[in-house]
């Protein structure tokens, strides 16, 4: 198990050297989408005028300030608490995220299913863990707010951060079919019975 | 005791944004009990993030996690409380829209047909409000939940029937919280409704996921079905964030009602390791806040 720092955007060998159980911490930019992105992107056709090809996005809402000063916050945006939201609600999305656009990683919580492990193994993709609920760790991993995209949709618009030593992430599920969350549910699986059992459940 | 709603409004905004950024102390203790005992490496590392980031919430004043969830207000009036209800109501509601507006927090509510967010945190019967009575008698005491939606998402309802007895509602919840997995952001506070009708038995799960913990269901069978599934959920191996580990759930607590003699139900409703509540207790005296 390796440690990987990343100035992003990536290439497609940089996320193929990725193996369940490494960790990557990103710097530069870092995309902020959510269900409702998502849903207007894919389902709507909405187009977004930013470029996701090769980089990260992060699956995610934003607690944020309005500021009229555009030198410091260049896309009127102050950050305030910066977390990350459930994936497997958004699983489908991650093909078109990939087929369409070209994104490489994404971060998230709880994990993704089998539709994402076959795109990550078929296009080049890594799903990163986050530990979700530690927002106000994460937010002093984010430097600025660059630029915000579909913001009708606010707080579920398309978001790019500047990020620095945004991690450590733990590679959940890589490109060779690699799946912690997988392994975890197999052992689930096996205990199981002998949980009920000590229940004193009669199968 | 005479309550001016205006007070309600100002100490309610107070609870919410209070409860999005401490934790409260039986929490704090159930991490350092679980980080004591944790044995698998991935696991006890990330409940060292969780715990580190308890600690940067209060050092930089920021909200602990990102999702400002549902606003749920419990509150619970003594004898002697002169209230009027709708006002006190309405105070709530408008406490919620100020505390997003002047924070400002991310409003997470939207209309659920047409998805449409007016950044308040508030729309149609939300926040939740519920009202109850105590015997203490000039005590107005009001808790705010900031329920968070990844685990309000492992929320789940069997009628259960008669002939599925006791080992139908273990079975459930043993099923449901490996359905959950590491979506619901473990560890949790697993909360079980049994019996009622199913209104009420979802209620009731509500009610368990978020009790302090420590505190025990004050039904005998109850109380021993809870220390069952305890040590149950937390020998499947799920761990925090569903990567592994012993520390699935830092507890599993129980809520009974009676029910029909045709009827079995269970309820299950979750509680992230983020299970943050505050409290504010109008006496005669003064306004305190607590958990």
């Amino acid at each position: 198990m390796a440690h990987y720092d990343f100035d992003m955007p990536i290439s497609e060998d940089q996320v193929r050297s990725l193996r369940i159980g490494d960790t990557v911490s990103l710097n530069g930019t870092l995309f902020g989408i959510r269900d409702a992105t998502q849903i207007e992107m894919f389902d709507r056709g909405r187009k977004t005028r930013f470029n996701l090809n090769d980089h990260a996005v992060i699956h995610t809402a934003p607690n944020v300030r309005k500021v009229e000063d555009k030198t410091k916050f260049p896309a009127g945006y102050a950050p305030i608490c910066i977390g990350t939201t459930t994936s497997a609600r958004m699983e489908r999305f991650t093909r078109p995220l990939m087929e369409q656009h070209g994104v490489r990683i994404i971060i998230g919580k709880g994990g993704l299913m089998a539709q994402s492990k076959a795109a990550f193994v078929e296009l080049g993709g890594v799903y990163l863990a986050i530990i979700g609920g530690t927002a106000a760790l994460e937010t002093t991993w984010i430097e600025a707010i660059e630029d915000v995209d579909l913001d009708d949709l606010n707080p579920e618009s398309l978001w790019k951060f500047r990020v620095r030593d945004f991690g450590p992430l733990l590679v959940g599920m890589d490109s060779h079919g690699g799946s912690l969350y997988e392994t975890v549910q197999a052992t689930v699986a096996e205990r199981r019975a002998q949980a009920l059992s000590v229940l004193g459940v009669k199968s | 005791m005479k309550i001016n709603p205006k007070i309600v409004e100002d100490v309610c905004k107070e609870l919410y944004i209070r409860a999005l950024k401490v934790l409260p102390d039986d929490i704090k203790q159930g991490f350092a009990r679980l980080d004591a005992a944790e044995t698998d490496a991935t696991g006890k590392a990330i409940l060292g993030t969780m715990i580190q980031n308890i600690k940067v919430a209060e050092s930089t004043d920021n909200l602990l996690c990102q999702d400002t969830g549902i606003p749920i207000y419990n509150v619970t009036i003594g004898p002697d409380v002169q209230v009027d209800g709708h006002k006190l109501k309405e105070a709530i509601v408008r406490a919620c829209a100020a505390a997003t507006h002047e924070y400002p927090l991310r409003s997470s509510v939207v209309h659920p047909i047409t998805r449409a967010n007016d950044h308040t945190n508030t729309g149609r019967r939300i926040p939740v409000i519920n009202i109850d009575f105590s015997d203490e008698r000039e005590v107005l005491r009001i808790e705010m939940i900031p329920k968070g939606s990844g685990s309000e998402n492992g929320s789940f309802l069997k009628m259960c029937v008669p002939a599925e007895g006791v080992d139908g509602i273990k079975t459930f919840v043993v099923d449901k919280v490996i359905e959950a997995g590491g979506k619901v952001c473990p560890p949790t506070i697993v909360g079980v409704g049994v019996g009622g009708t199913a209104d009420l038995c979802v209620h009731l799960a509500k009610i368990a996921a978020t009790r302090p913990l420590g505190s025990v269901c004050d039904d005998e069978a109850g109380a021993k079905l809870e220390c069952e599934l305890t040590a149950a959920v937390n020998s499947l191996g799920i761990g925090p964030q569903g990567l592994g580990g012993d520390s699935t759930a830092f507890a599993v607590h129980v809520e009974t009602a009676a029910t029909h003699i045709t009827m079995n139900p269970v309820a299950v409703n979750i509680q992230c390791h983020s299970a943050r509540r505050a409290t504010a207790t109008f006496t005669p005296s003064a306004v305190e806040y607590g958990f």
